[in-house]
């Protein structure tokens, strides 16, 4: 079973409108993509879970947190909006350099998107420049989530096959641990 | 918490709450227009109606997508668009502004449906308190027949059938109704110097100076 953000029945549409038109104050930015989080927990996630799947989600409640936290919005509250989800069995954080990720970016797009260079912060209005600051912000915002959360930290500078091949054994780790509770 | 006087900002926010059917749109209406005749820069926000978020809250309910934690969420999404994009900066610029439900809606419909008070109230948290705030504390029976004169067909979530208290909607509507009153007077009671106005369904609460709620 496979999850993402921005991807629930009841309002993904309306966040990427809402986004589109540039409107978003922050906590309105916050409390909708929980809106979108907690349909795809409740209506995805848990169901699956009792099921037996294996849960893949890109992305979790920890990059909404992030993003959050460089909007300046409070940890605290962060945590208790989040206290609905279920803590992911392994979280693995692909840490990858700025100026890496803008490269990656580039040759996908050859365009940087609004909202991942933060425009909506105005650290510059230069995309490129605001690009590398808030993927800055948001590396610093991670490394505060981690602390408490304890994420495996996944060197992502790497090639395609030796990230997977780490992935996949530590992933096999969690199988394990997983067929020993039947 | 704070109101917005003691924050310093120049405008006011008066909220009206209640059960549906006891009076308070009818009379926030009425203060608008006197308060308009008087020349008072004024303005109008109506809980669940930020354009953003409205067409997906609608949708949610009429495909019955919510649970309580989306209701809740999704709630919260709509009164932060229209508490940031309007109600913040207009009380800058000194305005009174009139609230048809406030952050007690959310507390009482939430809580029934079982989300958890603490989480409720933490998410509303970066609300100010209203300056003041009527609660509309009419009996049970006049609000439910106010209501469902005319047998009108009742909607799902507003006739809380999500919560399985009864197969009829008009009994569950009765039910849903009732344990929301009982949240209503639980908050009431933690307000401080807070006493009728005057007996009788249509009197107000009314809390002169004083930050309408205390939360523990």
């Amino acid at each position: 079973m496979q999850v993402g953000l921005k991807r629930s029945t009841l309002v993904s549409e309306e966040l990427e409108r809402a986004q589109d038109g540039n409107i978003l104050s922050r906590t309105t930015l916050s409390l909708f993509y929980a809106t979108d989080f907690a349909d795809q927990l409740e209506n995805i996630i848990l169901p699956a879970l009792k099921a037996g799947f294996i849960v893949l989600a890109d992305r979790y409640i920890y990059t909404l947190m992030a993003r959050d936290m460089v909007r300046g919005m409070d940890e605290t509250w962060l945590r208790n909006l989040y206290g609905i989800a279920l803590e992911p069995d392994t979280v693995f954080y692909l840490a990858v350099e700025a100026e890496e990720l803008v490269q990656r970016n580039l040759a996908k797009n050859a365009t940087l998107d609004y909202w991942e260079s933060g425009m909506d912060l105005g650290f510059s209005r230069d995309m490129f420049d605001s690009y590398v600051q808030y993927q800055t912000s948001m590396q610093a915002a991670f490394r505060q989530l981690q602390k408490s959360y304890g994420f495996t930290i996944v060197d992502g500078n790497r090639s395609v096959d030796a990230v997977t091949r780490e992935l996949r054994k530590k992933i096999g780790a969690v199988l394990v641990a997983k067929s020993a509770v039947k | 918490m704070k109101t917005f006087a003691e924050l310093n900002f120049p405008g006011r926010l008066i909220a009206v709450e209640g059960l549906d059917g006891s009076g308070k749109s009818t009379q926030i209406y009425l203060l608008k227009r006197w308060l308009e005749a008087e020349g008072v820069r004024v303005y109008f926000s109506e809980w669940n109606s930020s354009e953003l978020v409205k067409s997906a809250t609608s949708k949610g309910k009429k495909r019955e997508l919510l649970t309580p934690t989306t209701f809740s969420l999704i709630h919260a999404t709509d009164f932060a668009d229209r508490y940031e994009r309007h109600l913040l900066p207009l009380l800058r610029a000194g305005y009174i502004v009139l609230c048809d439900r406030y952050i007690f809606t959310a507390f009482g419909r939430d809580i029934v449906r079982g989300c958890p008070p603490a989480w409720v109230r933490g998410i509303y948290s970066f609300a100010a308190l209203p300056d003041l705030t009527f609660f509309f504390k009419a009996d049970l029976e006049v609000s439910l027949n106010r209501i469902l004169e005319g047998r009108p067909k009742l909607k799902f979530f507003e006739a809380g059938m999500d919560l399985r208290l009864s197969s009829d909607p008009y009994e569950s509507f009765r039910m849903f109704q009732g344990r929301i009153l009982e949240q209503y007077l639980a908050m009431s009671r933690t307000v401080r110097g807070v006493r009728p106005r005057s007996p009788g369904w249509s009197s107000g609460w009314r809390q002169p100076d004083m930050p309408p709620c205390r939360w523990g």
